[in-house]
């Protein structure tokens, strides 16, 4: 059968959401470093106000820089369109809200970054919104755990730290039965590794401060919708269905049809919430996703090498990466992420805190910060650090003992990384 | 709002105003297998303006329920039931590729009705090629592919959308995907059966605009140019690096065009 050609990805990656300044000419993307924008006239202001022309009013609401990234993204995943927020956390949180009423639930996979996990147990019942988390490999848990009032579930591409690979193909079955829709954190594996949508996602979520910017300069967040979610025959979601008397009885699925919910995002939680990007950090974001391919296949042929010397190691008791065969998702993995699945995975040092605390001090390459999908390598220890608000109880259900070791695989060479790592070993074993 | 035309359940936006009685009516007619969404700038605009807005989705499309309307001048013949349902007389009518060449033909058989035309992104004849007919009458998503495709100008590949924040391309095929079993074969066989047009332009006495997409390869220029011709009190705006999906690639410059009509 024939083929429409489209640009690939490397093409939309370098120039989507742009056209050339029509003014200067300048090749980069402007920064359009203003607040606010001066109007035609004052019906012009008006219909832009109304919805009637595309346009600025107020940078956060929209911004041209940042509607390039907002673009460039969308191109990349397969959306309709997005909306770039001021940190990934920023992002999950407006695009939860979005959907959620007080008395609404949300379905979580347990393996989450500590942030999101802390939103949905300790912040999100504040506004009566209340989250079940289940093992991510059980899919039986997840349709046990849907209730009446469930509007959402709720996963990453891979987990943070096990390196879980979330199941979408089913788990999007498993809501689209029940109408509700999958949100999907993808930051781990950006529309490089995989496209959410493409397996039935219906709303994707980035931390854009880690591969897309890629170089640890940077806050911001982003959600694109994929287009997909028939939020009228769902029946579930009046802040789409209705008519929004905080825009004159609007209602978002009859005027924007397969864009009604970046549309709201937009309307109601850029307008409300407040969680812009400054369109200094839409730049920086898009100069980093420009190279996003080239970086992503080294931090992945990187990986690939660590990954190997750890699981040799003697002073390692586990590895939890999905390229070996004894992770519980290598299957999953090889079908849902073929380019490689995470340079971000998770060892477990023999000794415990102490044992591991040593290597992770010893380390000169990898740095020891509460970051990932920095060009450079890091690491950290997640149950004194990233997840330490997690209770006992939950640091067991997500598997993320004492002994723990998060490793973010950058893109020095691997040899020199190994080096390193060999070194952070040699001074465990002097104290174990 | 829902109205019954011809027994079915039928869906016309007006642009979120209620309509008042006595206000001058605008008329908006989608192209194939799309719906009242791709007005919803416009619809809003005109409808501040003070003017009661009828963006039909025709039926089978969008949320209207009904059979497949075969042939434009069918097509033709419902929109003036649905604004004899929605209670409105005399109308600007304005139509978008397919629904241009059905505003054309209300506009030539129902003059008395229709108090200016605008043909966005248009031309008659408005042949279909083989290969996308093909493809449609089989359902093949590969029609829907080809149609978002071939819609958009070289430029808008790379988008550069108005709207801010908005895929152009992903919004189209989402929207087209929408469609249900056989409404694009259907949308495109009309259009390629409406060969009687440009025998009826000299009905069109009223003030009539085509706006075009400079870089339209669905309905190329040189195509509408003889439309224009044959129309006596004809106007063309032509809007540079556009093509054929205006609604989408251009609402600012559409929506200034269409204003001068008001």
């Amino acid at each position: 059968m024939a083929k429409v050609k489209t640009f690939d990805f490397d093409t939309l990656a370098n120039h989507a959401g742009q056209r050339p300044d029509s003014e200067t000419g300048a090749r980069a993307v402007p920064i359009y470093q203003t607040a606010s924008y001066v109007f035609k006239d004052s019906d012009a202001g008006a219909a832009i106000f109304n919805i009637e022309r595309g346009g600025h009013v107020y940078s956060r609401i929209s911004n041209p820089t940042n509607a390039v990234l907002e673009e460039r993204i969308s191109a990349l995943e397969g959306g309709v369109g997005a909306i770039a927020t001021a940190s990934g956390q920023a992002a999950v949180f407006m695009a939860i809200a979005t959907l959620m009423d007080s008395g609404g639930h949300i379905v979580s996979s347990q393996s989450l970054y500590g942030g999101t996990h802390n939103l949905m147990e300790y912040t999100f019942p504040r506004f009566g919104i209340t989250t079940t988390f289940v093992d991510s490999n059980d899919m039986d848990a997840f349709r046990a755990a849907i209730k009446p009032e469930t509007r959402l579930i709720f996963g990453e591409t891979v987990g943070n730290p096990r390196a879980e690979v979330f199941d979408i193909p089913v788990v999007s079955k498993i809501a689209h039965e029940h109408k509700i829709p999958l949100m999907i954190d993808s930051t781990f594996t950006t529309p490089y590794l995989m496209k959410p949508f493409d397996f039935g996602a219906d709303i994707v979520v980035h931390s854009a401060t880690k591969f897309l910017s890629g170089h640890g300069t940077v806050m911001g967040g982003l959600i694109v919708d994929g287009g997909i979610f028939d939020w009228e025959s769902s029946n579930k979601f009046p802040q789409m269905t209705e008519k929004y008397e905080g825009f004159h009885n609007l209602s978002f699925t009859e005027e924007f049809g397969p864009a009604a919910y970046i549309s709201r995002v937009r309307n109601e939680g850029a307008r409300d919430f407040g969680a812009c990007i400054s369109p200094h950090t839409s730049f920086l974001i898009l100069n980093g996703i420009e190279t996003l391919s080239i970086r992503m296949d080294k931090h992945i042929s990187n990986t690939k090498e660590v990954v190997q010397y750890l699981d040799k190691n003697d002073m390692v008791e586990w590895v939890s990466h999905p390229d070996l065969e004894d992770h519980p998702n290598h299957e999953l993995a090889k079908s849902l992420l073929p380019r490689g699945s995470t340079a971000v995975f998770s060892f477990g040092i023999k000794g415990g805190r102490k044992v591991g605390q040593t290597f992770i001090d010893r380390l000169e390459l990898f740095s020891n910060l509460a970051n990932v999908g920095d060009a450079k390598s890091l690491v950290i220890h997640p149950a004194s650090t990233t997840h330490q608000r997690m209770t006992v109880e939950a640091l067991e259900a997500a598997g993320i003992s004492e002994g723990l070791i998060r490793l973010s695989v950058g893109i020095e060479s691997v040899n020199d990384l190994i080096e390193d790592l060999e070194k952070g070993f040699k001074a465990a074993a002097q104290i174990s | 709002m829902y109205l019954e035309v011809g027994n079915n359940k039928t869906y016309i936006a007006t642009g979120s105003k209620e309509h008042v009685d006595g206000n001058s009516t605008m008329t908006f007619v989608h192209g194939t297998g799309m719906d009242h969404t791709v007005w919803t700038l416009a619809s809003r605009h005109f409808a501040r303006r003070g003017l009661n807005i009828v963006a039909v989705d025709l039926p089978a499309h969008g949320r209207s329920e009904g059979e497949l309307i075969p042939t434009i001048e069918g097509m033709a013949d419902w929109v003036i039931k649905a604004l004899d349902a929605a209670e409105q007389e005399s109308t600007i009518v304005v139509g978008h590729s397919m629904g241009s060449l059905v505003a054309f033909d209300v506009a030539a058989r129902y003059p008395d009705r229709v108090t200016a035309l605008a043909m966005v992104g248009t031309s008659m004849p408005m042949p279909v090629g083989n290969l996308l007919l093909d493809n449609a009458e089989k359902d093949n998503h590969l029609a829907k592919e080809m149609l978002n495709y071939w819609s958009h100008s070289p430029s808008a590949h790379l988008g550069g959308s108005q709207v801010p924040g908005i895929w152009m391309l992903g919004k189209l095929i989402r929207l087209l995907e929408r469609s249900g079993p056989g409404v694009i074969y259907n949308d495109l066989l009309a259009c390629e059966k409406y060969t009687e047009g440009l025998s009826r332009s000299k009905n069109i006495q009223m003030p009539t605009l085509l706006i075009l997409g400079e870089d339209d390869f669905m309905t190329p220029i040189k195509d509408a140019k003889v439309l224009a011709e044959s129309i006596a009190n004809s106007r063309t705006v032509l809007i540079p690096n556009c093509g054929h999906a205006i609604v989408s690639e251009a609402p600012n410059d559409m929506l200034d065009a269409l204003v001068t009509l008001v």
